[in-house]
């Protein structure tokens, strides 16, 4: 009997440790002088590092423009790398949630990082912002309370896929395609929503393909490709893959002809430089940046200035425009009392996901319950041999659907 | 007899053997579907091979690096696979340089010979370097502590050409007269495939006659069957030692070049995955036997290249290829479990015993 108490007095602690911080740290007292902590956690290492450090730097330069402070207080960024991996996700989202300060994760960069990372941070009442995860599941209905805390404002893949699907049944008029994904969490529902949309306009899908990250001798999945004579095939991975997809599938036989088609992971200059020739030709779907307005080209010239380089991925700008809408929430929930700033938790994020009609640079931000925030312009871009020869991703969109 | 059979099986045995069969079979089972759901025709599967030699003859060359340093220090050298990422890595700025000025495409021939010499040097002097910095200070530690050492110096390494040569990924210019394909006995086969093969064996041939029979090659056996008594017969053991990790070194140099012009991307990342896969291939072949690890290399990359089509495919399982490292690291687990020694380990095995 004594024993039994014991174990209950024992369970009843460790339950009170798990449900006890969720309820208790409700509200963020940011005092006199400590700074609003935002933390980043993005790819900042290993072959996909372009988006990490492209997306922080619009970050950077949103902050710079809000004069480094919110309401009286200095914002503190800071980095986590995430590795656009799970491992690294939750690592990283396991150190932000381990710091009281931090009011909200901005990130992170890869779809599959966020899969286990969202939810270990919105245990720990912290919302998180992406401004480049596209994979559908995570503002998807079905995703549950766990991703209640999450927001991007970068398209969702159902909208990338479908296009890409349309751009090949209608405008070129193929009725046999392929994909191959690389197991990742955005590859993969990407080529999933293709390969359903294709499908659904009537097309055949030969196969559907996956390597894993890392691979670099794609020949004999591509020869498994070419088993099956498409007329396009869909390869929306990251950089190095694809790369070597688009490299490899001229040399297999079969496929010297066939239509090739990426990504806007792979919308990248790094890309031009690791695919080389072979790439001249081939379709990538990107956010139009043609379709945006005077804003974005000032923000460009400011990103040139302080970086000496113009932007290398595609997600600067949703940066940029996530750094606006964290700011519109604080300032709305904030409560001001002395030289204090007091943040409800559970109200910040509901200020987060109400956020309507603000004007970004990627268009009008607006974002529903489950966080979808964008405003998703995505056109399809060809490289040409100028892209190539420049060695940047062409910004004239060869075909859009609006 | 049937008795002693008794003694000696254990519980644990039946198990693993179950396991074993249970594979097999599955393998056996998958191969006969997909050849009689005739998916592919005979080309594809003459396709499937050649790249499988290609890809596993570079995994020889790296392989035999890690076996011979296993040999004379009994360490795996895990800074290997960077070794064998700076060469092609450095040599990339001359191999742009020269296809920039045109020398590329009009003296090829030169042109690859010298980019061949300046990975070949740079990835010398990095294992050089590392065992004279990393490794011999740490001579008589415990065995554990050089094989942190060589994971510490792995990522100090890829770290280090990060911060020299950027996080990008950058691309090997393709060589003219490397384009294309030869029809060998009616068989299409991708010029740089066939250079890469025969450039490797005859690279390995070269290696494996230096060790067989030259007094250094020699003196080098004699060191990994016996150090205190390579010593006493006047033998400088630190400078054989020396000597293994840099015809490793070379041997990763020109690896990673063959490498570099087959799949033409190289960055500061690369040398990660084939380095576990070459050690994978050393331990397949029989760790510390020169001839088991360019073996296991090249079965390692048949395995890769075949396996997913023959034996998955037929078993309806979608999208095969994801599961080619899973098939070669359970390769590895199954060759650990019946045979520790590896393909050609034994008669190294009798020889320590």
């Amino acid at each position: 009997m004594k024993h039994l108490l014991k174990v209950l007095v024992a369970v009843c602690f460790l339950f009170g440790l798990i449900a006890g911080p969720a309820s208790a740290g409700n509200v963020l007292t940011i005092k006199k002088g400590e700074p609003v902590h935002l933390a980043a956690w993005f790819v900042t290492t290993g072959p996909n590092s372009s988006l990490g450090i492209d997306t922080f730097r619009g970050l950077e330069i949103a902050v710079e423009e809000m004069g480094g402070s919110i309401k009286g207080h200095p914002i503190k960024l800071s980095s986590q790398d995430e590795g656009c991996g799970p491992e690294g996700g939750q690592t990283a989202a396991s150190k932000i949630a381990s710091d009281p300060t931090v009011l909200m994760a901005i990130g992170s960069s890869c779809s599959s990082a966020a899969k286990p990372g969202v939810p270990i941070l919105w245990k720990m009442g912290i919302p998180s912002i992406s401004a480049s995860n596209t994979a559908p599941f995570l503002t998807d209905p079905a995703s549950g309370p766990d991703f209640s805390g999450y927001l991007r404002t970068c398209h969702n893949d159902n909208i990338q896929g479908a296009i890409a699907a349309e751009f090949a049944f209608k405008k070129l008029a193929f009725k046999k395609a392929a994909a191959i994904h690389d197991g990742s969490v955005y590859a993969q529902s990407l080529a999933q929503v293709f390969a359903d949309t294709f499908k659904k306009l009537g097309g055949t899908i030969t196969s559907i393909e996956a390597v894993s990250p890392g691979d670099t001798d794609m020949r004999p999945v591509l020869t498994k490709i070419a088993s099956g004579t498409p007329e396009m095939i869909y390869m929306p991975m990251f950089i190095p893959e694809t790369a070597h997809c688009v490299k490899q599938a001229k040399q297999v036989a079969g496929l010297e002809k066939t239509a090739l088609m990426s990504a806007d992971g792979s919308f990248s200059p790094d890309f031009l430089a690791a695919a080389g020739s072979a790439a001249v030709g081939m379709y990538h779907s990107s956010p139009d940046f043609s379709a945006l307005d005077a804003s974005y080209t000032a923000f460009l010239e400011k990103f040139k200035k302080k970086y000496g380089t113009a932007p290398e991925a595609p997600f600067h700008a949703h940066a940029y425009d996530a750094m606006f809408l964290i700011k519109g929430a604080i300032e709305k929930v904030a409560v001001v009392k002395g030289d204090t700033l007091e943040i409800d938790r559970d109200a910040f994020n509901k200020a987060l996901h109400e956020t309507k009609g603000m004007k970004g640079l990627t268009g009008t931000i607006t974002c529903n319950q489950y966080g979808d925030c964008a405003d998703p312009k995505i056109a399809v871009y060809q490289l040409t041999e100028a892209d190539l020869k420049a060695n940047k991703m062409s910004t004239v969109p060869f075909w859009k659907q609006y | 007899m049937f008795q002693k059979w008794k003694d000696r099986v254990t519980v644990t045995d039946i198990v693993m053997w179950m396991i074993g069969g249970t594979l097999l079979l599955m393998c056996l089972w998958g191969s006969v579907s997909t050849i009689r759901a005739g998916l592919y025709t005979k080309s594809h599967w003459i396709d499937f091979v050649i790249f499988g030699l290609a890809q596993g003859s570079i995994y020889s060359l790296i392989a035999t690096g890690y076996t011979m340093v296993y040999g004379v220090l009994k360490m795996i050298n895990f800074a290997h696979g960077e070794v064998f990422m700076s060469g092609p890595f450095t040599g990339y700025f001359v191999a742009t340089a020269m296809w920039r000025s045109d020398f590329l495409d009009n003296h090829p021939i030169i042109a690859i010979i010298a980019i061949f010499a300046v990975a070949m040097l740079i990835s010398t002097m990095i294992a050089y370097l590392v065992e004279k910095i990393a490794y011999r200070p740490l001579r008589g530690a415990p065995r554990l502590i050089p094989l942190i050492t060589a994971i510490g110096a792995s990522f100090f390494l890829q770290y280090l050409f990060r911060g020299l040569y950027g996080s990008g990924i950058n691309a090997y210019p393709d060589v003219k007269v490397l384009e294309g394909f030869w029809m060998i006995l009616g068989i299409r086969v991708l010029k740089i495939q066939a250079i890469v093969i025969v450039a490797a064996i005859l690279m390995m041939i070269v290696l494996y006659g230096f060790i067989m029979s030259t007094k250094v090659g020699k003196a080098i056996r004699a060191v990994s069957e016996d150090k205190e008594a390579a010593a006493l017969m006047g033998i400088d053991v630190d400078a054989m030692i020396s000597t293994t990790f840099v015809i490793g070194g070379m041997a990763a140099g020109a690896a990673g070049v063959l490498y570099a012009l087959m799949y033409k991307q190289v960055h500061f990342f690369m040398g990660f995955i084939p380095g576990l896969k070459a050690f994978t291939a050393a331990v397949l072949g029989g760790i510390g036997n020169i001839p088991g690890a360019m073996l296991g290399g090249v079965f390692l990359g048949l395995i890769e290249s075949v396996a997913p089509a023959l034996f998955l495919d037929g078993l309806g399982i979608i999208a095969p290829y994801q599961l080619k490292d899973a098939i070669a690291f359970t390769m590895l687990v199954m060759i650990l479990i019946f045979r520790p020694t590896g393909i050609l380990g034994e008669r190294l095995a009798t020889k320590k015993a």
